[in-house]
Formats: C-alpha cells, structure tokens, sequence
C-alpha cells in the first residue's frame, strides 16, 4: 500500500503532540488528521475511513479505553495505537485486551515510531487483503445455483440453510442425480467452515484398499506402489467438510474405520503410528436405501445412526416439474455462454417436451439433454428437432396412450418437422390434404403446440 | 534575486557551514547567502528534557524572513525534539519556507566514538538537504540511497546519499520554485571512496 492510500488519525489533547505527529506523518507521505478529544474522533470516523488511529489514553472527556471501544464498534478492523505519556500495566493491558495493536509511551524514539507504523501498515494491508481475498473466495465458492420455485425444493433450501449454522452430519438423500452433491457443497458454502475446503470423494469409485488410501493416506512403503508420502483426505478436509458420496457403498471393514474417526476425530495413516487429530463436518449421500441394508446386516446400524443426525430428501425432477422451465433455462444460459452460441430460449415445443418428459436420470439427464441441444441448435431457439430424448414420456405408471393420443401427438411432430407445410406432412402421413385439415381441426392444436411462425 | 538563507544558531564551529553552504548552492542551483538571525533559544528549552522543541525554534526562525529569503535552513549545535519523539535530527515546514538542522547527533562523539569532521560533514550535507527537500515540497522517498529516505537513526543518513532519486528530483522541479536543481551533483567524496 502505498503511503497516500493510508489514513492516520491522531486523537490526543495535546495540541503540540498532535501537531507533531502530524508533520511527522504527512512528510511519510500518509493522509492525516487530528481530533482534540473523542466526540470529535468519533465524527471523523464517521466521514471519513481511517485505517490508523493513535489515541492518548488520558483526555479529558471520553478516555482512550473508551474512544478504542467505539471506533471498534464502529470497524473492528481499524487498527488502533495507545499513547500514554504515563506508562501503567493496567491500562496497557487493558487496551491490548480491547484490540490495541500496540502501546507506546510518550516521548517515543523515532524509530520505535517508523517501525510501529510500518507494522501498522503491514498489518493493516495484510486485513484489507485478508477481506478481498475472503469476498474472492467467497464468489469463486459460490457453488451451481440450486434452481427452483416449487415447494419441494424450496423446503430443501429451507433445510439447508437451518442445518448449515450447525455442525450436525447430514445425510443427503435422494435419487441419481437430484443434485445431492450440489446440496452437500451449498451447505458447506453456507456454513462457518466455508473458508476451509469441501473435499469430496465417491466412495463408491474405488476398491475396499484404494479408498482406505484416499481417505487416511499412508506412510511411504506402507503398500506396494505406495512410493510417496500421502496425505488423504480426511487430513485435507481439516476444518472443512468431508462429503461422502455413495457412502451405501462402502465395505463393512470401512464402515468400522469410519465410524471411529467419526466417534474420536483422530486418525493414522495407512503404515504409519502417528495419531493425526482432524477437524472437519460430514456431509454423506447416498441412494440406497440404507434402512434396508441395515435390516440385511450390510450396513452398520451404530454407523447409521452417526451419520444420519439430520437428513434430506431431495426430491425427484418428476415431483417438481414447474422447475424444468427455470433449470433448463439456467442450463441453456451456461452453456450457450460456454460454447459461445447465440441460442437464448427453448421454443414452445420444445418446452413443452422438456417439461412433459420424467426426467428418470433427473437434474443430471436435464443438463445433459440441454448441453446436447445447445451443441446442434442453428437458431436463437432450441427446436423440437434438437432434441434427443423421447417426448413426452410415456412412463410405465401412467399407463399406455390411445390410438387417438398417438395420431395426435404423431401428427403434431410432423407438422413441426415438415415446419407447418401441410402438403408435406400429408404426404409423409400418407393421407390426404383435406384428412389432415380435418384432423388438425379435431385435435384443435393449441397455437402454442405448433410453432407460430407456420400456423 | 532569492537565497537561501543559512542560519547558525549558537553553533560553535562555523567552519562546517563552509563546505555546506557551496554544496547547498549546487544542489538546488541557487544562491546561498549566511545571516545571523534573532532567536532565543532559553525560550524553547524544555528543562524535564533538557532538550530543546525544533518546532519553536522553527517558528522563530521564519518569524520575519528577509524579502530574498527563498528558503532558509538554521543550523544548531543543541539536541532538538518534537514532543512525541525522543529526538529529531531536524524538522521542515513541509512545502514551506523554514527548516533546522542539529547537529547534535550527527557528531560521533555523541554515539562514544572518536570524532570524524568529515562524517560529520556529510550527514550535515544530508540532513540539510532532506530538510530543504521537504521545504520544496518532498515527502520521504521510499528509495534506499535517496536523500529523502527517512532516517530514524544515524546510521541511516551513513546510508543514504545526498543525493535525490529521479522521481524526488522531478518532485522538486514541479515545485513552484523556478529555480530547482537541474543536475545531479556528484560530489567528492562519493568518488574518492570508488
């Protein structure tokens, strides 16, 4: 930091102190002021942002100790310097207890001076960077948006938010691709150790010995091929979150050693003997149903229990389907910015398609159908030709159409494949003109089934 | 015509300002010229101290400037403080007219040593032009070897040259004093030492 980009206050009764202090500071080149007593120190502080404040414990009025409490009151991060001209114990204390950065007894050698002020600098830039690099983090951190206005989701958020003031493990539940994930991170990113690192590992990758591994680390030589030195992540999670994603998956063997880190935050590595103490939040996920795994003896009921201290139930893209309009939108926006193409909404059809389907792969077959319309889209609007999943869905549960459902829906997708041009549908249809005007005078397709451009 | 005007204040050896006053006219391209003003040092004595306030004597020394007097720099041989420190070596008037010097801690004397008139000399040198630097506006220059370098002790101003770093020496040519340095000097010493 520069000098000028500094601002020093100097707070003393003493007009020749204050004086003093000022030349001494202005011809460093720092932006300076000086108030008689505390009142009018405290209305400085209001106007202006100061980054140093020296203050005389003794003035008559409003004391040092006092005026320090205010001005951390008004920014803790203001860094503030006692001057006395009568050193006592007490008072020193006292104001190194109540954030004085230092304490110094009048006359001052000018030195002591350069090098208090230097390190008031220092101290003071390293808090504003601090504060920068926190903000920086923090949008860096901000994890995938979670979509949606449906009840279903926003109670989820609700969740969120109440269990992320807390250190209670949570259990994230939910099908493949509800966005258990995508939760666990913006309960972290909401949380007091969002500072710290989320580290995230699917147990359900790796074998029984490779995920002992990753988790506690190990000890050069502890295994054939362990060559190096290891930190797992256990270790990297310190002060942060653990997620454990397909924790249903884990071995009986795993879920004893997990279950004692969890009960004693303390570890080894793999070949090592030195007890390593952690600090992190668990966060699992899983889609098994783990109730029943218990009932069947593969799954660990105490280690059940630990780890489902509090859950959530993510629900299913089905069970919020007014959601599908916003997520697809959010992903069309991403990805049409990422691959740098001019598409900017969905057509109707093709909205109705996206939200008519199930969605069985959920948030993550939602992201993958947009990514592929943005990949062939030609236009500014995703068409129903763009689309790649079978519309609309036709689930087992809600039973087979009928035929006049079928010519319906049949005849529909060729008008919008031949673009309205009813000679050409006829013709594919293999009925005549008049056949299909009567047809479509039947189904009364409503305007926003068919692309307005051609009705 | 303006000067610079040197003002010895009870010192002693008058010898020192020789050397300094020629060094001085170099430096800032103007002329120097000695005079003797009416200062009371008793008045700024600070008896608890024993030491005398810079800043009152400062205010004495421009009290009533000759009309020519452009700068002018007063030199003593008494120990100066300003009241939070413990010690200056001298004070300026930042963009002003007045600056004092003391020599008090430049001698080696002060710090148990054998004497050394050249060393003194040449701190004399620095501390006079840092102080005049702040009359034409400088504010202290983070560059090690420049003359506006702080020095909190004396072995600081043994570091520094006397010289102003380029940035510090267009400082003073934007100054509105038309008659700004408009050289580097390099002085004797520097190269007798190599």
């Amino acid at each position: 930091m520069k000098p000028e980009e500094i601002g020093i206050l100097i707070v003393d009764d003493e007009a020749s102190v204050r004086d003093s202090l000022y030349q001494w500071f202005k011809a460093d080149g720092y932006r300076v002021d000086t108030a008689d007593e505390g009142t009018r120190a405290l209305k400085k502080l209001q106007e202006n942002a100061w980054d140093i404040v020296l203050l005389d414990i003794k003035m008559p009025g409003m004391d040092g100790i006092e005026l320090q409490k205010r001005i951390k009151g008004i920014d803790n991060n203001i860094v503030t310097i006692i001057m006395t001209a009568y050193a006592s114990v007490d008072t020193a204390i006292q104001g190194l207890k109540d954030g004085a950065f230092d304490y110094i007894t009048k006359p001052i050698d000018p030195d002591d001076l350069s090098r208090l002020i230097r390190n008031a600098v220092e101290k003071r830039r390293l808090v504003t960077e601090n504060i920068q690099l926190r903000q920086h983090i923090e949008e860096l951190l901000l994890p995938e948006e979670v979509v949606g206005e449906s009840p279903a989701i926003k109670r989820v958020m609700d969740m969120v938010d109440t269990v992320a003031r807390t250190d209670a493990t949570v259990m994230v539940l939910g099908e493949s691709g509800t966005g258990k994930e995508l939760i666990a991170r913006a309960i972290h990113s909401r949380s007091s150790r969002r500072y710290f690192p989320i580290i995230a590992i699917n147990c359900g990758a790796y074998t029984e010995g490779l995920l002992e591994s990753e988790l506690f680390g190990h000890e050069k030589g502890s295994f054939t091929g362990a060559m190096y030195r290891r930190k797992g992540k256990l270790e990297m999670a310190d002060k942060g979150t653990l997620f454990l994603d397909e924790i249903g998956n884990i071995s009986e063997k795993m879920q004893m050693d997990l279950l004692r880190v969890i009960e004693t935050k303390k570890f080894t590595r793999l070949g090592g003997d030195k007890t390593i103490d952690v600090d992190f939040r668990i966060i699992c996920a899983t889609n098994k149903n783990l109730e029943k795994a218990i009932k069947d003896g593969s799954f660990r009921e105490d280690l059940y229990y630990r780890l489902n201290v509090f859950s959530i139930v993510l629900p299913t893209l089905k069970e919020r389907r007014e959601d599908i309009p916003l997520i697809a939108r959010y992903f069309l926006k991403q990805y049409a910015q990422s691959m740098n193409k001019d598409v900017i909404d969905f057509s109707p059809q093709a909205r109705e398609a996206f939200t008519g389907y199930d969605w069985p792969g959920n948030i993550r077959e939602l992201r993958n159908a947009v990514e592929r319309a943005v990949v062939v889209a030609k236009g500014k609007y995703i068409q129903i030709d763009d689309i790649a999943f079978p519309f609309p869905s036709v689930s087992a549960a809600e039973g087979v159409e009928s035929l006049e459902e079928m010519e319906k829906r049949h005849i529909l997708k060729i008008l919008n494949q031949t673009k309205g041009n009813i000679a050409q549908a006829s013709e594919i249809l293999g009925i005549s003109r008049l056949t299909l005007y009567n047809k479509i005078e039947k189904y009364n397709f409503r305007k926003d089934e068919l692309n307005k451009q051609y009705l | 015509m303006s000067f610079i005007y040197i003002v010895p204040i009870e010192l002693e050896d008058h010898l020192f300002l020789e050397t300094l006053e020629g060094l001085i006219s170099d430096i800032f391209q103007m002329k120097t010229r000695r005079a003797e003003f009416k200062i009371n040092l008793q008045e700024v004595f600070d008896g608890r101290r024993s030491q005398y306030n810079s800043s009152m004597v400062l205010q004495q020394l421009i009290a009533n400037p000759p009309r020519d007097a452009e700068k002018i720099l007063g030199v003593l041989d008494v120990d100066l403080f300003i009241p939070i420190l413990t010690f200056v070596f001298g004070e300026a008037q930042l963009g002003g007219t007045g600056s004092v010097v003391s020599m008090h801690r430049l001698h080696n004397r002060f710090y148990g040593m054998d004497e050394d008139r050249d060393l003194t000399s040449r701190r004399l040198l620095k501390e006079s032009v840092h102080e005049l630097g702040h009359t034409f506006g400088l504010i202290h220059c983070s560059h090690p070897g420049c003359v506006m370098n702080s020095s909190t002790y004396v072995e600081n101003i043994d570091q520094k040259s006397s010289e102003f770093c380029p940035l510090c020496l267009k400082g003073i040519r934007k100054s509105d004093v038309d008659t700004a340095p408009r050289r580097l000097f390099t002085f004797p010493w520097h190269s007798r030492k190599g």
